[in-house]
C-alpha cells in the first residue's frame, strides 16, 4: 500500500511553484500592506533633521529614555506578578477537581477577548474616582485611594489583561505533566517544596518563559490601556502617539516605533529560541 | 477525598484573582443600568443609558459587525490557500514556508501603533483610500491573518490528509479539485476555530484602529474610547455593556469548538 502511494507521489508530485501560487494572495497582501509600509516607516524614521540618528534617540534624548525605562521597567514587573500568580491558579485548577470549576474557569477567561480601552476601563471602575478601591479605602480609613490614573493604574491594567492569557498557557503545560515523575520524587523522599523546585518548575519553565514573553512584549507595546487612563502617563507607546498627533512629529514618532517594534520582536524571538519551539502567538 | 489546608489556601486564592477579573466587569454592567452611579443603586435603575448609547452610537456596532464580517471573508480566502502552501511545499519540509509563518506574526509581534503609522506614511496621501472603511479592514487582516493561518496549519499537519491526497490524485483529481474536494472538508474545524478567533479580534480591535480612523469611520472600541473620555461614567459603562453581550456569544462558541474538536486543533 505505501509502496503504490510513494510511486504515486512521485509519479504525480506536482511542481513546487504550484504551492507557491496557493500562498499568493495572503502574501501579496502581506507584502503590500506590511512589509513595504514597515519599510517606509523605516525610512520616514531617518528623514528628520537629525537623519538616521534618530533612532539613538531614545537613548540620547533624556524624555525618550525616561519613557524606556519606566515602560520596560513596568512591563517587567507586569510579566513577574502575572506568572506568579498565573502559576499558582494555573497548577491549581489543571491539578483540583470541585464544584463549579468550569464556571471559574469561564469566568477566569472571559477578559480575554477585551481591548485594552475596555481593560482601561475596567481599571477605572477598581481604582478610579469613583471605584471600589477608593469607597472601600474612604469607608476603612478614611481616605480615598485613587491611583487609576498613574502608573500604578497601567500596572493594574496589564495585570488584568495577561492574568487570563497565561493562565491557559499554563494550565496546557500542566497538563501534560507527568505525575510519575513527582510521585517518584516523593518516594524518594522530596517535599512538596523540593517537588515543585525540582520537578514542576523546570518542566513548566518553557511555557513560563514564551507566556511570559508574551506578557512582556504586550505590554511593552500596548496602548489601549494608557489611551483610556490618561495622556500624560509616561510610557513609550503614549510618547509615540504624543509625538504624532501632538507635535506632527513624524520621523520621531516613526523611529520610537520602529525601534518598540524591534524591542518586542526581539523579546518574542528570544523567547522562542529558549524554550524551543514552544513560543506561540499572542493569541 | 480530604481537601487539605493547602487546596483551600489555592482556592481561595483562585477565587480572589477571580473577584479581581470579574468584579469590575460586574460593577461597569451595573453603573450602565443605574440613574446615577455616583449616588449609587438607591437612585433606581434605569434603560435611558443604554438608549443614549444605541442613539449616538448604534452605527459604530453595525460597523464593526461589517468589517469584522469582511475581515473574516479576507482571512479566509487568502489565509486557507496560504496555510495549504506552508503545510505543502516541499513535503512540508520548506524553509520557504518556516519563514513566511515567521513574517505573518509580525503584525501581531509589533505594536499596533507601528503597524498603523507604517500603513498611514505608506498609503496616507491616497485620500479617499485613507478616508474608507478599506484603511482599517486591511489594519483588521494584518492583524488577524495569523490568527486564521495557524489553527487550519495545525488541522492540516495533524490530518491523515497527504494520503487522502493522494488517494484522490490517483484517481486523477488535479491540485485544484483536491484542494476544495478534499482539503477544506477535512480542515472545516481549524476554519471554524480560526473564523471565531478573527471576528472577536477584528471587533475588539483598538490599537492599528485608533491611528487609521477618521470621525467617519469610527469603530466600536473607538467609539468606547471617545464615550470614556467625553461622556458620563453611565454612558461608558452602558456602551461597554452592549460590547460584553455581543462577544459573550462569541466567546461562547470558541469554547464549544475548542472542546469539541480539542484533540485536532490548539488555538
Amino acid at each position: 500500500m505505501t509502496v503504490g502511494l510513494s510511486i504515486g507521489l512521485s509519479k504525480r508530485r506536482p511542481q513546487r511553484r504550484l504551492y507557491l501560487l496557493f500562498a499568493l494572495p495572503g502574501m501579496a497582501l502581506f507584502v503590500a500592506f506590511w512589509l513595504l509600509p514597515m519599510l517606509r516607516l523605516v525610512a520616514v524614521g531617518a528623514s528628520g533633521p537629525t537623519g538616521a540618528a534618530a533612532y539613538f534617540a531614545v537613548l540620547t534624548n533624556h524624555h525618550y529614555l525616561m519613557s524606556l525605562i519606566s515602560t520596560l521597567l513596568l512591563s517587567a514587573a507586569v510579566t513577574l506578578a502575572t506568572l506568579l500568580i498565573s502559576a499558582l491558579v494555573g497548577l491549581f485548577l489543571q491539578r483540583n477537581r470541585f464544584a463549579g470549576k468550569a464556571l471559574l474557569l469561564a469566568m477566569l477567561t472571559f477578559p480575554l477577548a477585551f481591548p485594552g480601552v475596555v481593560v482601561g476601563f475596567m481599571v477605572i471602575m477598581l481604582a478610579g474616582r469613583q471605584g471600589l478601591i477608593g469607597v472601600v479605602s474612604n469607608w476603612l480609613f478614611g481616605d480615598a485611594w485613587v491611583f487609576a490614573y498613574s502608573l500604578g493604574g497601567l500596572f493594574l491594567g496589564y495585570l488584568y489583561f495577561s492574568i487570563p492569557r497565561v493562565i491557559l498557557t499554563i494550565m496546557a503545560a500542566a497538563e501534560k505533566l507527568d505525575p510519575a515523575l513527582e510521585e517518584a520524587a516523593r518516594s524518594l523522599g522530596a517535599n512538596p517544596l523540593q517537588v515543585f523546585a525540582n520537578v514542576v518548575l523546570p518542566a513548566l519553565a518553557p511555557a513560563m518563559i514564551s507566556s511570559g514573553a508574551i506578557c512582556f512584549a504586550t505590554s511593552v507595546g500596548a496602548f489601549g490601556t494608557a489611551f483610556t487612563l490618561a495622556t500624560n502617563i509616561d510610557v513609550l507607546p503614549m510618547a509615540i502617539y504624543n509625538e504624532f498627533t501632538s507635535y506632527a512629529n513624524f520621523a520621531m514618532a516613526a523611529a520610537l516605533s520602529i525601534v518598540l517594534g524591534a524591542i518586542t520582536w526581539l523579546v518574542l524571538a528570544l523567547a522562542r529560541s529558549w524554550s524551543g519551539n514552544a513560543a506561540g502567538a499572542a493569541a | 477525598m480530604q481537601k487539605s489546608f493547602r487546596f483551600y489556601f489555592q482556592l481561595g486564592f483562585t477565587l480572589l484573582v477571580c473577584a479581581f477579573l470579574i468584579i469590575p466587569i460586574i460593577l461597569s454592567m451595573l453603573a450602565g443600568i443605574t440613574d446615577n452611579f455616583f449616588i449609587g443603586w438607591s437612585s433606581g435603575f434605569t434603560a435611558r443609558w443604554i438608549v443614549q448609547v444605541w442613539d449616538s452610537y448604534q452605527v459604530t456596532i453595525w460597523r464593526s459587525i461589517a468589517i469584522a464580517l469582511a475581515c473574516l471573508a479576507v482571512t479566509t480566502l487568502a489565509g486557507v490557500p496560504l496555510a495549504y502552501m506552508l503545510a505543502r511545499h516541499n513535503g512540508g519540509n520548506s524553509r520557504l514556508a518556516r519563514a513566511i509563518e515567521e513574517l505573518l506574526m509580525m503584525p501581531v509581534a509589533v505594536p499596533g501603533l507601528a503597524t498603523a503609522l507604517a500603513l498611514i506614511m505608506a498609503y496616507g496621501q491616497y485620500r479617499e483610500f485613507r478616508g474608507s472603511l478599506l484603511f482599517i479592514l486591511v489594519g483588521h487582516v494584518l492583524f488577524t491573518l495569523p490568527f486564521m493561518v495557524r489553527p487550519v496549519l495545525a488541522v492540516m499537519q495533524t490530518a491523515q490528509l497527504p494520503v487522502l491526497e493522494e488517494a484522490a490524485a490517483s484517481l486523477g483529481a488535479g491540485p485544484l479539485q483536491r484542494f476544495f474536494g478534499i482539503v477544506i472538508p477535512n480542515v472545516f474545524s481549524g476554519i471554524l476555530a480560526g473564523a471565531l478567533m478573527v471576528v472577536t479580534l477584528s471587533i475588539g480591535e483598538f490599537n492599528i484602529t485608533w491611528m487609521l480612523h477618521t470621525p467617519l469611520t469610527m469603530t466600536l472600541p473607538v467609539g468606547l474610547a471617545d464615550s470614556y473620555a467625553s461622556m458620563r461614567l453611565e454612558v461608558g459603562s452602558a456602551y461597554t455593556l452592549i460590547f460584553f453581550l455581543m462577544i459573550i456569544p462569541l466567546l461562547i462558541a470558541m469554547q464549544w469548538v475548542t472542546h469539541t474538536t480539542r484533540s485536532r486543533v490548539r488555538l
